[in-house]
């Protein structure tokens, strides 16, 4: 069996913040209403978390659920837990109406890290990064592709579509050139 | 001669020289300069020549309303055309050129176009060029595309970096004077985030040049206290060298921050484009002092009074020795004064108000300088350069009473404020008759999406010109827009006192009753050359509205958009049409207030980054094997992979026949590939797809069409069932995220209590195609399951592992041969890939591209959307009535196709055709009939959709649309070729190859 590789195979730029790209991760996405009880009970299982509020995603070790959408959520894992995770949450949720997905293939994870790593994203995500709680998952746009991120220790963790990671990769290196600090 | 002082220029740094060229002409200015004040610091008053009839044109302004001083500065890939020399600064090393001459600026030769200016009145190239129709197209238009514009294209690609930047705040503040200081002090005291953009590279406007205490000290001091405390306030951002460009709906504002152009080579950006979200806007974007209308006030030497001043007291550069101030106000007094109190000479104060009152013109008086009251300048004499003015009386004609010799003349009609960010979404203006301007009408401003007012003028720009008025009116405004906000303002508002000013009067001809001859040589718009009289005859033809008069005219149509031109011009077209100027309105103000770089709204989008490029895990595998990749969609995907000196074409054959041969790999990993699961998934397919998916069986895959509401083909593709509740669909490359968010929609918004889920795994999986008699073969070499036919028939899928990645394996087949796709998580996708290739290497394995692929689905007669269909096309016309459920009570688009055109027998219909004469059917052509239509042109019957050479065959090979299908079979009709030829063809079976599809079933 061959080792999974990441998109851009773990590339790296040293601007006034690092860019790193990271993984493969581990992500499963797991459709299913909030109202449905076993929900919380599979997301514990699959990853040890409660259940995120709207906007949020509750971290645990190199675990985390992230809330994407009314009836969406975003598990990280591991990328050799997801197998053990889908059959977490296929027990749990039983009968339950849902679909789990393994995507850890399917997205590019870059780490934007720094003390003005947030001045990388707040030239190309028109997002009000300021107002945004500690624990929020922001989901938006990065230029002109989809990008979701969240805080993670000294900086941030940017989600997008692994055909793309190389397209991402050229956006956070345009953003991060040393003397183009916004302040 | 204009001269740098010996003492003076508050923004100057004396001991830091700055060597630049002009023309080549090497100069030396100060760190702090502008390039404006510079040149006119090194006696370089021409700067250039105007658009029409290249007359010499010299520096007017000092900021961003100047229309003349525009230069070509750099080289290269630093060039840059059409850069205001007021608001350029400085730097070693600038290079510079002036614009719009042959073959030099002293020396030009379009300077005919003026002894020829009688006959190139306005709207000249509407009624000159109309005849012969002809001519416009090879002889009008390359000359005046020659002679036109101003600056030169730069030849190199920009060597900067642009980026874009993104903002939210409470309250924005455009504008760093005196006001938007004030503003911005009542706004951050509120706790609100407060945003304050400056263009210039310097705060606080022009009250420390027209010398307003503030709070009882010089405003500069003030200014300096303001700034630090506002800087220590976290709430608050504050940007010089930023012009807010536009204010649109949603309190959405564009600024263009200009970093480095002052810094070039730094390795910065040279511009960033903010895109702020605002709460709330206060333009505080001050006023622009009027030009006045006389004969011969385009003459290099006539300035604005307010920019001699700036550039004296600023820069310590004087314009000429001897300065004549031409007024209809009190402000402009203050010039006269600054210039004497620099020690220059004012021999003469031209008053046009009969009688003069004021403290400043009280204080110029004991200055000891001379003020004529009533009278008007009758002409500015000079050629190049301002010899004397002129003088008579500004009630009469143009009779010359005095003449007096100066090398400058200060003017000033009033002031106008700069109403742009308040007019951009729709803030109406009202006419001020005591100060002779438009000003922002607060009580019709532009509105935000909860129907509050968005924009908010405030001090000079709200037609509080003086220094007193306009903090007192920044105060006010900023606090009413904290309290809109539900805040509360703190701390006390600084208080300015100026020197009172009388009333102004307005002039807008000088004098009011000039001849045809003086009014010819007034100048409204002096980049453009559009005159009093081109103003008064547009009215005279009937152009009675602003908007045309100025599209006529070309008035205030130049890079500065009228900010000099405007009021003047429409008071002249107010007076020409007999109506009061509000009667007449002006023009609509549009963003950006100054030009924007291209590069600026381009920002990160350029080379790599233009635009997003989607790989598939194998792409630099194909790149590393010289494949040719094609655009699809945003994806590039393998046309073909040319080996050594082969052409495209010779490649696809080659990459067909081994394929049918032996055995070939397509990367297939665009396809679409969406899971859809839940209790009703299965009755929402047979929603989505014509033909019915919730009886296939688990482990089998059924090709499916959809068509939109309408009836029409949207995509096809093969639907796997997965498990009892789920199935996999697969959809085109083009339609993977369409198709998505088809459903989504469908199950969001009609049928949001079925109980099915959707997850789009496109990404998820690489996918390769592996087609050919030795697919089987290849595949065992890899081993680790079982894909003989009857444990993975035709159809089927399995799932295991093979070379030890897990995979699911699919039979179907888009080549006609036996085929298997393999789905593999993306980040294997190369590694299985790779192990295909080598272990087929005794096979004869190789790569296949997207146009081997084409050319063999055709010779197997299968649809491509996109080819057989155009939006136009249902199911039944391409012989698919297979594929459509007689059973099913409705399906997306049934409605549709049941309607009489889409049902009706004569629609053209799918066949096959095939030359008589083997060649190729040309893309694109029509089945020709008999007779032509109703426009003369020849009757088609049908069209040809798919057309290549079969290198199967041997021979051309066609698909397309005819009129009666195969009813036709065997007919013979004729295709059009270009030029003017036809190709004929034998109507027949779409299905080139292997009819039986015994190859692909093996």
């Amino acid at each position: 069996m061959s080792d999974p590789v990441s998109a851009l195979g773990l590339a790296r730029f040293d601007g006034f913040a690092t860019v790193q790209e990271i993984g493969p991760l581990g992500m499963i996405s797991l459709r299913a209403g909030p109202e449905v009880k076993a929900l919380a009970k599979a997301i514990k299982a699959a990853v040890g978390t409660g259940l995120p509020a709207p906007r949020r995603i509750v971290v645990a070790g190199d675990r985390a659920a992230g809330w994407m959408s009314p009836d969406e959520y975003l598990l990280v894992m591991p990328y050799a837990d997801t197998e053990a995770a889908m059959a977490a949450i296929s027990k749990t949720m039983g009968a339950e109406h849902h679909l789990a997905a393994v995507v850890s293939d399917a997205r590019a994870v870059f780490d934007v890290t720094g003390g003005k790593a947030d001045q990388v994203l707040r030239k190309l995500m028109p997002v009000d990064i300021g107002q945004m709680a500690p624990d929020e998952l922001r989901r938006s746009r990065a230029a002109q592709v989809a990008a979701a991120f969240w805080a993670i220790d000294g900086g941030y963790r940017v989600v997008c579509f692994r055909s793309v990671a190389g397209y991402m990769m050229g956006l956070l290196t345009h953003s991060a050139q040393p003397g183009s600090e916004l302040n | 001669m204009s001269t740098r002082l010996q003492k003076g220029g508050r923004l100057i740094d004396r001991s830091s020289a700055v060597e630049f060229t002009f023309n080549s002409k090497r100069m030396r200015g100060f760190q702090g300069d502008t390039l404006a004040a510079a040149l006119l610091a090194n006696d370089q008053m021409l700067v250039g020549r105007s658009f029409k009839y290249h007359r010499p044109r010299g520096i007017v302004a000092s900021g961003a309303e100047e229309p003349n001083a525009l230069i070509n500065m750099g080289t290269g890939a630093q060039f840059a055309p059409n850069q205001r020399a007021t608001t350029t600064e400085l730097f070693a090393g600038l290079t510079a050129r002036s614009q719009n001459h042959w073959p030099s600026l002293e020396m030009d030769i379009g300077v005919v176009n003026g002894l020829f200016a009688r006959f190139l009145p306005a709207g000249f190239y509407y009624k000159t060029f109309i005849h012969p129709r002809a001519a416009w197209k090879h002889v009008f238009e390359p000359f005046i595309r020659q002679s036109a514009g101003l600056g030169q294209a730069p030849t190199e690609a920009d060597g900067d970096r642009y980026e874009h930047a993104y903002a939210f705040c409470d309250i924005l503040i455009a504008g760093g004077g005196i006001a938007g200081l004030q503003a911005a002090l009542v706004a951050a005291s509120s706790g609100a985030r407060v945003m304050l953009l400056e263009q210039n590279a310097h705060w606080g406007g022009r009250a420390p040049v027209d010398g307003d205490l503030i709070n009882g000290k010089p405003a500069e001091e003030w200014i300096k206290a303001v700034l630090e405390a506002l800087g220590k306030m976290e709430n608050v951002t504050m940007r010089s060298r930023c012009m807010v460009a536009g204010s649109y709906d949603h309190g959405y504002v564009l600024a263009d921050e200009n970093i480095a152009d002052h810094t070039p080579g730094d390795g910065r950006p040279k511009h960033r484009l903010w895109r702020i979200r605002a709460g709330r806007i206060i333009a505080a974007t001050g006023a622009l002092e009027r030009p006045l209308a006389f004969a011969g006030n385009d003459i290099p030497g006539v300035m604005l009074a307010s920019a001699v001043r700036d550039y004296v007291v600023n820069y310590g550069v004087s314009a000429g020795d001897r300065t004549v101030l031409v007024t209809n106000n009190d402000d402009a007094y203050r010039t006269a004064i600054a210039l004497r109190e620099a020690g220059l000479e004012v021999p003469l104060i031209i008053d046009a108000r009969a009688e003069v009152t004021g403290d400043l013109p009280a204080k110029a008086r004991a200055m000891g300088i001379r003020i004529t009251s009533g009278r008007a300048v009758v002409k500015v004499k000079g050629g190049a350069r301002v010899s004397g003015v002129a003088i008579g009386l500004q009630a009469g004609e143009g009779a010359v009473l005095e003449e007096v010799v100066c090398d400058v003349v200060a003017m000033s009609g009033g002031w106008s404020p700069v109403v742009h960010l308040f007019s951009h979404c729709g803030g109406k203006l009202i006419w001020d008759d005591a100060q002779a301007h438009f000003r922002p009408d607060s009580a019709r401003p532009p509105t935000n999406q909860d129907g509050a007012s968005m924009v908010f003028a405030a001090g000079a720009a709200n037609g509080a010109l003086q220094g007193d008025a306009a903090l007192a009116d920044a105060g006010r405004v900023a606090s009413n827009v904290v309290g809109e906000l539900g805040l509360k303002t703190r701390g006390k508002l600084a208080k300015a006192v100026v020197c009172s000013e009388a009333a102004m009067e307005p002039v807008w001809v000088m004098p009011q009753g000039a001849n045809t001859v003086l009014r010819a040589k007034m100048w409204l718009d002096f980049q453009n050359d559009v005159k009093v009289s081109d103003v008064q005859l547009a009215a005279r033809e009937g152009y009675t509205s602003v908007e045309h008069a100025k599209r006529y005219t070309t008035l205030g149509m130049a890079t500065d958009q009228g900010k000099l031109s405007n009021i003047n011009g429409l008071a002249v077209l107010s007076g020409a049409l007999n109506e009061p100027i509000p009667a007449v309105g002006t023009t609509t103000f549009r963003p950006p207030y100054t030009p924007v770089p291209l590069g600026a709204l381009a920002g990160e989008s350029r080379g790599e980054i233009f635009q997003p490029l989607r790989r598939t895990p194998m792409h630099a595998w194909h790149e590393a094997h010289a494949a040719y990749l094609e655009p699809v969609g945003l994806w590039r995907r393998a046309y073909c992979y040319p080996r050594g000196p082969e052409t495209h074409e010779q490649a696809v054959h080659r990459e067909i026949l081994n394929t049918r041969a032996n055995v070939g790999l397509l990367d297939a990993s665009t396809l679409g590939k969406i899971v859809v699961k839940g209790p009703d998934a299965g009755r929402f397919l047979d929603m989505l797809y014509t033909n019915v998916m919730s009886n296939l069986p688990v482990g089998k895959c059924r090709y499916g069409l959809m068509c939109n509401e309408q009836g029409f083909l949207s995509d096809d593709g093969v639907v796997v069932r997965l498990s009892e509740d789920s199935w996999l669909c697969h959809t085109t490359t083009g339609g993977a995220e369409r198709i998505h968010g088809w459903m989504e929609d469908w199950l969001q918004c009609e049928w949001w209590d079925w109980q099915v889920y959707t997850a789009n795994v496109t990404e998820q999986y690489a996918q390769i195609a592996v087609a050919g008699p030795k697919a089987r073969q290849l595949l065992e070499k890899l081993g680790g399951m079982d894909v003989s036919k009857e444990s993975l028939p035709f159809m089927g899928f399995a799932e295991g592992t093979l070379a030890g990645l897990p995979v699911r394996v699919y039979r179907i087949s888009f080549s006609g041969e036996l085929s298997y796709e393999i789905a593999v998580a993306a980040s294997q996708g190369l590694a299985l890939w790779e192990k295909l290739i080598a272990a087929g290497a005794d096979l004869g394995v190789q790569p296949y591209g997207t146009e081997a692929m084409h050319v063999m689905r055709a010779e197997k007669g299968f649809i491509m959307m996109g080819d057989e269909t155009d939006g136009t096309v249902i199911p039944q016309d391409l012989n698919l009535g297979w594929a459509i459920s007689k059973k099913k009570a409705d399906y997306l688009g049934k409605r549709g196709q049941e309607r009489t055109y889409l049902a009706r027998p004569d629609r053209f219909k799918l066949a096959g055709f095939e030359t008589l004469d083997g060649s190729v059917i040309p893309d694109g052509a029509y089945i020709i009939a008999e007779g032509v239509n109703a426009n003369g042109q020849r009757n088609t019957q049908g069209r040809v959709t798919s057309t290549y050479h079969s290198p199967t065959l041997g021979r051309g090979i066609a698909m397309g649309l005819i009129v009666g299908g195969m009813d036709r079979l065997g007919d013979v009709v004729e295709f059009n070729t270009l030029p003017n030829g036809t190709v004929k063809a034998r109507v027949v079976d779409p299905v080139f190859y292997d009819k039986e599809g015994e190859m692909q079933n093996v």
